[in-house]
């Protein structure tokens, strides 16, 4: 077995392969929701951007049920304070997401305009909220969360949900959403072809450059704006996880330590614009596939950047910053941290080859013919 | 201390997200087998009715999984959101099989479901096949993991208290998966979702029947339901809950209650057949007896005892009073892990620190208490008895009209009559509600039973609770409530309206109702 420091490390990485797996792969279906009214302009069309991944989302979505129950049993204390204290926030999440299963399954089963054009916009919701949601939690926790505990660790929360919608929240959420958004238009201008594509790649144009301007914006106002924190006891990182053991302090300019501590660390944000670039360059000349993996490049790039200046913070708090939830003193015992390794390194590569097979059986391009032909069985 | 009406709001908003993603579970559990059962007949026998029942069957399915998918985002949530503090005491054990549910299994079945509906053109037919074989495995085994987290609930095995992380840690993860009330659980609860997939084929088999259209469809279709469902039904009473009842003091405690067992009975105890159980006099006003049957099936032998809820009542008592010790030295060890003292009272009184936490519900200051408080703790332990006893025995009867049911379409269908046995047909149909109402109880029995804790003998369900306002309870239970309520609607359009076209909603220019392009 691992020993409890390099076990605490090895989830904080885990956590994080979730939440990018989260976002490559429910990230490009969410994407292809945001992006379906506006580049499907009649039915078929429309068809055809669903069925891109119809057969797909399901299976995608569970990245983040699993995310949930990984972060549950990994970060006990963070899935608890977390999504209790981002109540209103956590519910809009699942609300906006229970318009997919429906929207995806029951919106050809009735030949109706005004039924589909409903489920158009579910579609959209259930494609546009999540991100945007996670992205003003990310920006929340930079800034210091308002929960404390009690003696025997229970959590109190003193926030109100409009207080997470704060300008930096939101350009974090904004952050989120293009880069999410930008990922869907890629994927779909893999997809598919003609009008359809050449609309998925004028949408990839601006989100992509929404993204990188949003990016940069974030970067310079938390570098000029928002103080991080630091700790300022001594850690004994082999210990047993105790949230209120340690002294933290707040500094300007903390949230950069570890770049400076760490170059190469630099990498991710330079990963994160280049993927970006990269993706774009190669869309337009044709090789989508490999725009695709230049995108998720890009995502691993922005969310790595976000958690490697964070690190070893996961949600600071503002009210009493000594209980603020680190990757040290928030997570399971070494005993639950080394089965759930093993679980992950024995199914993460099966979901990895049974999900690429998927894709591999059901490639190639969506089409007009192909939604006709399909009409009683296609989404 | 927490407010009852917020602990009330959780457990409400708890219930009622469970209890409507349960109506699509069982379902989805079932019929994924028929839908298997369908396609290797197609694969052996090339026959294409066989591939159609596959697909037409596999269309409702769809419509079914859509909102099992839907109610489930929540659960996998819904412990942090509302439940903060169950979260972090016992995430360590817990929230292991929820992960582990989601990569072995879900991953599996949702990755699956995607190639069953559109893989039809783009695979042989063996592998086909084996998509929606896999597919099967991958839901029963998502059944099996959420089984195993709530069996933990139920009889937390291989865990123990730490002081310094102020919760329960893991010590044996293999005791936690071979628990035996989960096992219990899954069989009796897969079962169970077996015998809803095949109701559901066998009732609207039986209207299309009823009707004289699409007969050959409808006939294979109910042949196979009516086998399928005979054998399961079978399985969940002969391998039902009860063989678990004896694991436990969970299981002990639930059983009292559900058969108002109020006085610990020489062996063999008799079963109480009707009752009218009396709560403040713990008596039965009235009471239908039937000798020995209780200690047969709830122990499975003639000599062992089953105790009645004023023995287990008292027991309990002599735990909270120890627990108080516990609390005690626990707040000692939370100033200073160093008191020595203080360790020592709390390793020999640990076992009952969850009885301890009983008490905070009444007092925040343990130096508040009176006996009349331990009282009422004591009395808090045992769930109340009447709705647990009626609704057990509703469950008991569903499931026995149902194994009548089946048996009689399985006659039937082995003579090759049942068709012209209107008498028959109009039983199954209207027999279709009967599994639903069977599971719900069935589940209601399960969690209240539980009652007052969220993890027996650990922690109380009122200490389990985030610390939310009030109005955010009334606020998010009116948004889940109306949100399901009409997915529930339009899901049920679209399901009645599929199946009342049938078959002919494929477009196979084969049935009645065909579709038009």
């Amino acid at each position: 077995m691992l020993d409890y420091t390099t076990l605490k490390l090895v989830w904080w990485l885990l956590v994080g392969v979730l939440l990018v797996g989260f976002a490559i792969m429910d990230g490009h279906d969410m994407g292809v929701g945001t992006l379906l009214p506006f580049v499907g302009k009649d039915d078929t069309e429309r068809r055809v951007v669903i069925n891109t991944v119809g057969p797909h989302w399901d299976g995608n979505q569970v990245w983040f049920i699993t995310g949930g129950g990984a972060l549950f049993a990994a970060w006990p204390l963070v899935y608890a304070t977390a999504f209790s204290g981002f109540y209103w926030a956590m519910l809009a999440v699942l609300w906006a997401l229970f318009f997919r299963p429906v929207g995806f399954d029951y919106r050809s089963k009735i030949d109706n305009p005004a039924w589909r054009k409903t489920w158009d916009w579910g579609l959209f919701i259930g494609g546009a909220v999540p991100p945007l949601i996670f992205g003003v939690a990310f920006g929340n926790l930079f800034q210091g969360v308002p929960f404390t505990f009690d003696d025997h660790l229970v959590s109190t929360y003193s926030g109100s949900f409009w207080a997470l919608l704060n300008p930096f929240a939101l350009l974090c959420g904004l952050v989120s959403t293009a880069m999410i958004t930008f990922h869907g238009a890629i994927y779909l201008a893999h997809r598919t072809q003609g009008e359809i594509q050449w609309r998925a790649l004028r949408a990839a144009g601006f989100f992509g450059g929404l993204l990188l301007l949003a990016f940069a914006a974030a970067g310079a106002w938390l570098w000029m704006a928002i103080p991080g924190y630091v700790i300022r006891s001594a850690v004994d990182t082999a210990a047993q996880p105790d949230p209120l053991a340690k002294t933290v302090v707040r500094e300007a300019g903390a949230w950069f330590a570890n770049y400076r501590r760490y170059p190469a660390t630099m990498a991710l944000p330079v990963l994160g614009f280049a993927g970006v670039i990269a993706a774009q360059a190669l869309a337009r000349s044709g090789r989508t596939m490999a725009a695709f993996w230049a995108s998720s490049g890009a995502i691993v790039g922005v969310i790595g950047t976000a958690g490697a200046a964070l690190f070893p913070f996961i949600m600071p708090s503002s009210l009493d910053p000594n209980a603020s939830l680190t990757v040290w003193d928030s997570v399971s015992s070494r005993m639950t941290l080394n089965i759930m390794l093993w679980a992950t390194l024995i199914f993460m590569p099966l979901i990895i080859i049974y999900t690429s097979w998927a894709y591999r059986v059901m490639g190639g391009k969506v089409t007009a013919a192909y939604v006709r032909e399909n009409s009683h069985s296609a989404y | 201390m927490v407010s009852e009406q917020l602990v009330d709001l959780s457990r409400l908003q708890f219930a009622a997200t469970a209890l409507y993603h349960f109506l699509f579970v069982p379902l989805t559990i079932g019929m994924v087998w028929m839908l298997v059962i369908m396609e290797s007949v197609y694969v052996m026998t090339g026959k294409p009715l066989y591939k159609d029942m596959t697909r037409f069957w596999g269309k409702l399915f769809g419509i079914n999984f859509a909102l099992g998918v839907t109610t489930g985002i929540t659960l996998e949530f819904q412990f942090g959101t509302n439940w903060a503090y169950y979260s972090h005491y016992v995430g360590d054990i817990f929230g292991a099989p929820l992960a582990i549910e989601g990569l072995m299994a879900f991953f599996l079945e949702s990755t699956m479901i995607g190639l069953f509906f559109f893989g039809w053109d783009r695979l042989s037919r063996t592998q086909h096949l084996m998509v929606t074989t896999l597919m099967a495995v991958g839901t029963n085994l998502s059944a099996l993991w959420i089984l195993i987290a709530n069996g933990w609930m139920q009889n937390p095995v291989g865990a123990e208290f730490s002081y310094v992380t102020m919760r329960m840690e893991m010590t044996d993860f293999w005791a936690v998966v071979f628990n035996p009330d989960a096992q219990a659980k899954f069989v009796h609860t897969v079962s169970a979702g077996y015998v809803t997939g095949a109701m559901f084929v066998l009732s609207i088999s039986s209207w299309y029947l009823l009707k004289g259209r699409d007969v050959e469809f409808a006939k294979r279709s109910f042949g196979i339901a009516a086998a399928f469902g005979f054998a399961s039904v079978c399985s969940v009473i002969v391998l039902g809950d009860e063989s678990g009842y004896t694991v436990g003091e969970a299981q002990q405690t639930k059983l009292a209650a559900m058969e108002a067992m109020w006085e610990t009975e020489p062996a063999p105890a008799s079963f109480n057949l009707v009752a009218i159980p009396n709560e403040a006099e713990m008596k039965n006003d009235f009471a239908i007896e039937i000798p020995w049957v209780m200690g047969l099936i709830g122990t499975r032998s003639l000599d062992k005892q089953i105790p009645g809820i004023k023995e287990i009542k008292a027991k309990n008592r002599e735990r909270i009073v120890s627990g108080i010790e516990a609390v005690t030295a626990l707040d000692a060890l939370r100033r200073n892990q160093n008191d020595a003292a203080a360790r020592l009272k709390f390793e020999a009184h640990k076992a009952d620190l969850g009885f301890g936490l009983l008490l905070k519900k009444y007092v925040s200051d343990f130096r508040q208490l009176t006996p009349a408080i331990i009282d009422k703790a004591m009395h808090d332990t045992v769930p109340r008895v009447a709705p647990m006893f009626w609704s057990f025995r509703l469950m008991v009867a569903l499931g026995l009209a149902m194994l009548m049911l089946f048996g009689l379409a399985l006659w039937h269908s082995i003579k090759g009559d049942f068709a012209d046995k209107p008498w028959l047909l109009r039983a199954a149909l209207y027999s279709l509600p009967m599994p639903w109402m069977a599971c719900e109880v069935g589940w209601f029995v399960a969690e209240y039973g539980r009652q007052p804790w969220t993890i027996y003998g650990v922690l109380p369900t009122h200490l389990s609770v985030s610390t939310l306002s009030v109005e955010s309870l009334y606020g998010s239970l009116a948004g889940f409530v109306g949100f399901y309520t009409v997915l529930l609607i339009v899901e049920m359009f679209l399901m009645i309206k599929f199946a009342r076209q049938g078959p002919g909603s494929l477009g196979t220019g084969r049935y009645a109702n065909e579709a038009h392009a």
